[in-house]
């Protein structure tokens, strides 16, 4: 049997109900797993070992019985912008170091309720801005594929742990791939949700308007029960949709004959790695052989994704981050003289470059005179690749490409070129700009890193992203490759430091 | 030269909700500090507001009394601006740009004036949230978020206004719809009913002139005064051939002026964008019609019907429904004592006197309906005497105590004993010789001063219809 920390999540829960295993010990296999990798991998910002063995003896008589909720016991990684009640919640950024949330967000409640066990926060960017999780005010997490390389991001930190065998689920949030990004950068599955699907309640706000919390895990059925337990209508969050929740874990069928699959033009143009564009190329042999009627299919607006996405997203930014002012949580400079000067220096000292960046682009796109130029035209842009979109899938039921350009790049490569930085996102973005679900799933390797094939859909149908994932998973052996890591089980110590 | 004056206002308007206008935290007045708060109203991350589904029914009540268009699809913005007091350093709101109309927009509220009703355009009315309060300290200034996220309405006027007078007025009416419709409190005082105005002089037919901004006035007479005060101030800056500065400008109660605020003049950007935490709020007509069905009886309709059926003059019957409080006080009194035109006089002269004076409500004082009719029943019944009667009501007004208490505790019961009626004016008759001479005479004005001397002696409680009998009786049978 391989190590407890490496099972997933439905194997776990199989081993409770036959009685075979216990959620003390998977918990206790969890945090060894984390001694012995973190002092590489950082891919946690606090632990809450003690609470995490409490509620794990609580479930230990529970978590066999067949009433059990559908995650009883089971270990999950929260990303570090999803508030935990009276538990360190720093978006990575020195402006929120020490801030414990009065409350948890409903994702987290939900998972609570599921009977999940949250053993820690997840690194990520500073306020979910970035693409390489460097821009954490606590330190980058490293690829467990190769140290050298950033996990992607901004939900580094997630799948960094989900990769490395620390957790078997993870959240994350994804404004412009954040979830997809970094799954494909550490070859696991991340699913971004169909804007509206999850409650965004207790979710950090970066835009509010495209971001969206998914799950990250090593296959496919493990993400599928995560956002299981997650979906449906919040009254907490006025933008969470009214729609039905399907069965996901029960739409895993693999069959895939006659469905139609649209191959997007514009993700395999100029810039793309050779190893990236061949893996995906495979990938739609694979779906092919699967039965699936592959076309080549446009996205003619997509290519002014990222431009519209860069002024849309900083514009909601810069309001949403107006709070953190120093007046009654999160950082305040020890010199403030007056108002204006708390005010200042505050932003000045707690932020980092990438966040005033953006602020101050966003506060530019929505300035008077420049609105229309900018903030409304990026919002026209985005109807044009909605429409893109629909017509897409008028002819198709899921639409499939690269997750980004390049695998895992190096540490440091891009973090003073912000435009390539950006341009890891240009396949992923479009997805958001439209609201609609995408996944991430392993799909080869291009120079020994992880190569993630995209898989989009139309509103509200993960059912259908998740069964074409799940037919690909099934015919392929990529999503069982485990990073060249320290082998599960070895002694260590390290580990991070706690709640 | 003789200039036109133009004034447009701008009313805030705190709804009466039980809760706030985005989380379900209570909105009560003076709790402790920072009590009435939660993730919310108090901006904290990851917290999202959810639209108060009764205060947009109110902004629809107001919409409908106020004659406007009611759009199906409005949408909430962001303010954004930095203050202590605004817990997200943005305020949600209505802005109308382009093919996004807040709530409600062209109505109009018919006003009483010398030459008839005037009509006042309503430009919008929209909803937004309100801010904490701030609480300065030597030395450091505290914050109070339990304000924060109250609804608020605000309702722009057309600049329909030419005089201080006109603009009070209309305050005055706006006021009573509010409270006829039971959408607001509308206290100037309490903060409730706020309003800001903006004005500008022009030549008679000419271009509108460069208008100022005018704020902190909190009481309807501040509003007409601080108008009064800026119209001539304007006027003598355009007489000397100058300028006026568009610019916000406060109301300071002490020294009666205006003037501009210290803050830096730079031109606010307030960045408007549609706020994307909020879906547009929807109201069907099927809605409309369910608020239109419950629309409680407007200020108007109250006026002609105290005129038809309790037969009011039509002056007495606007005062007495100037205010939604004084109206309800008026009809249970009426109730209970079915003379109207005496308690509206009763309504609109003492107790109206003493309203003013303290700067109450009708519903804000001790005296209840059923007091005031007692009591007048008492004059009715010949057992207190009109001028009594007033010194009576001036302490029901104050202490609330039934009309029978004071009268028997301050002895004030009147005499209509007629054997000892009898007595007093013979004694009256016979120390008086001249006065008894005049009225014998003819001159009918001595018999006042003789039933004058008669409530002397009896320290006013004689009853003077009796008195008069008497000192004819006694005279003629002499």
């Amino acid at each position: 049997m391989a190590a407890l920390s490496d099972l997933p999540a439905w194997e776990l829960r199989r081993l409770y109900r036959r009685g075979e295993v216990r959620p003390t010990e998977a918990v206790r296999a969890v945090f060894e797993r984390i001694d012995a990798v973190e002092g590489v991998v950082h891919a946690f910002l606090s632990l809450d070992r003690e609470g995490a063995l409490k509620e794990a003896a609580r479930w230990d008589p529970l978590a066999g019985r067949e009433d059990a909720p559908p995650l009883a016991g089971i270990p999950v990684a929260v990303k570090d912008n999803i508030c935990t009640r009276g538990w360190l919640t720093t978006c990575g950024s020195r402006m929120l170091e020490g801030y414990r949330p009065p409350y948890d967000a409903t994702v987290v409640t939900r998972l609570r309720e599921a009977g999940a066990i949250v053993v820690g926060k997840a690194n990520c960017d500073e306020f979910a801005m970035g693409s390489s999780t460097e821009n954490s005010a606590f330190g980058p997490t490293r690829n467990p594929w190769d140290p050298t390389r950033v996990p992607g991001g901004t939900s580094g930190g997630s799948a960094a742990a989900v990769a490395a065998g620390e957790v078997p689920l993870a959240f994350g949030s994804d404004t412009g791939g954040s979830i997809r990004q970094p799954a494909a950068f550490c070859g696991v599955v991340g699913l971004k949700p169909t804007y509206g699907r999850v409650s965004r309640f207790g979710l950090v706000a970066f835009a509010s308007s495209l971001d969206q919390i998914g799950p990250l895990a090593r296959s496919v059925r493990d993400a599928a029960l995560l956002l299981q337990v997650v979906a449906g209508r919040d009254p907490a969050d006025s933008t969470s949709a009214d729609v039905a929740v399907p069965p996901y874990p029960d739409m895993l069928t693999g069959g895939l004959r006659g469905m139609r699959l649209g191959i997007v033009r514009e993700f395999l143009g100029d810039g793309i790695d050779p190893g990236v564009a061949s893996a995906v190329r495979e990938a739609v042999g694979i779906y092919r052989d699967l039965g699936a009627v592959c076309e080549e299919v446009s996205l003619p607006s997509a290519p002014y994704a990222l431009p519209a996405y860069y002024l849309i997203a900083p514009a909601e930014a810069s309001s949403n981050l107006a709070r953190y002012a120093g007046v009654h949580y999160g950082y305040r400079t020890p010199d403030a003289v007056d108002l204006y000067t708390m005010y200042a220096r505050t932003r000045r000292e707690g932020f980092g470059a990438e966040v005033k960046r953006r602020i101050m682009l966003g506060t530019y796109a929505l300035s008077a005179g420049y609105y229309d130029a900018f903030y409304l035209r990026a919002q026209r842009v985005r109807t044009l690749i909605r429409r893109d979109f629909e017509a897409a899938f008028a002819r198709f039921d899921a639409l499939i490409g690269p997750v980004t350009p390049t695998p895992a790049f190096r540490l440091g490569e891009k973090i003073d070129d912000p435009l390539q930085m950006y341009l890891s996102d240009v396949y992923t973005v479009p997805v958001n700009l439209a609201g609609i679900p995408g996944v991430s799933i392993p799909c080869g390797f291009s120079g020994g890193l992880p190569v993630g094939l995209q898989i989009i859909g139309r509103p509200f149908d993960e059912g259908t992203v998740l069964n074409v994932a799940f037919a690909f998973e099934q015919a392929t052996p990529f999503h069982s490759a485990r990073p060249p890591l320290v082998p599960h089980a070895a002694a260590g110590s390290g580990g991070g430091p706690t709640r | 030269m003789a200039y036109q004056t133009v004034i447009g206002l701008e009313v805030h308007v705190q709804l009466s909700t039980a809760s706030k206008m985005f989380c379900g935290c209570q909105v009560v007045f003076g709790a402790p500090p920072n009590s009435l708060t939660c993730p919310v109203c108090l901006g904290l991350p990851g917290s999202l507001p959810v639209l108060n589904g009764r205060a947009v029914e109110l902004g629809i009540r107001t919409a409908l009394a106020l004659g406007c268009r009611i759009h199906p699809e409005s949408q909430f913005h962001r303010k954004n601006y930095y203050y202590p007091d605004l817990p997200k350093n943005f305020q949600i709101s209505q802005y109308e740009y382009k093919d996004h109309p807040p709530l409600a927009t062209g109505g109009a509220l018919a006003v009483p004036s010398g030459d008839g009703p005037v009509r006042v355009g309503i430009r919008r009315v929209h909803l937004e949230e309100d801010t904490g309060k701030l609480v300065h300290a030597p030395g450091r200034s505290l914050v109070d978020y339990n304000r924060s996220g109250t609804p608020l309405m605000e309702v722009v006027t057309e600049p329909d206004f030419h005089s201080a007078e006109e603009a009070r007025v209309f305050l005055i009416q706006l006021r009573a719809v509010l409270q006829y419709a039971e959408v607001s409190t509308g206290r100037l005082e309490e903060g409730t009913f706020r309003c800001d105005a903006n004005l500008s002089l022009r030549p008679p037919g000419g271009p509108h002139g460069i208008r100022t901004e005018i704020k902190n006035m909190n009481s309807l007479r501040s509003v007409e005064r601080a108008l009064r005060f800026e119209e001539a101030r304007q006027r003598q800056v355009l007489e000397r051939g100058e300028p006026v500065v568009q610019e916000t400008r406060h109301w300071d109660e002490d020294r009666e002026i205006t003037f501009t605020s210290r803050e830096k003049e730079e031109a606010q950007d307030y960045r408007y964008f549609p706020e994307p935490d909020l879906v547009p709020i929807q109201v069907d007509p099927a809605w409309i019609e369910r608020v239109r069905a419950d629309l409680p009886e407007l200020p108007e309709a109250r006026r002609r019907r105290y005129v038809e059926v309790f037969g009011l003059p039509e002056h007495d019957a606007a005062l007495v429904t100037a205010s939604r409080a004084m109206a309800e006080f008026f009809e249970r009194t009426v109730e209970q004592y079915p003379k109207p035109k005496i308690v509206s006089n009763w309504l609109t002269g003492d107790i109206a006197a003493y309203l003013n004076a303290t700067g109450r409500e009708v519903d804000e004082i001790p005296l209840r309906p059923a007091a005031l009719a007692g009591l007048l029943g008492l004059v009715d019944a010949g057992r207190v005497s009109g001028r009594s009667a007033k010194e009576v009501v001036e302490e029901m007004l104050r202490t609330g105590r039934t009309a029978d208490a004071i009268v028997e505790e301050r002895g004030l019961v009147q005499i209509s004993d007629q054997e000892m009626l009898s007595a007093i004016v013979r004694d009256v008759i016979a120390e008086h010789p001249g006065p008894v001479a005049d009225v014998r005479a003819g001159k009918e004005k001595a018999v006042a001063f003789l039933v004058g001397q008669v409530m002397k002696r009896t320290q006013g409680r004689a009853n003077p219809a009796m008195v008069n009998r008497l000192i004819s009786e006694q005279l003629h049978a002499g």
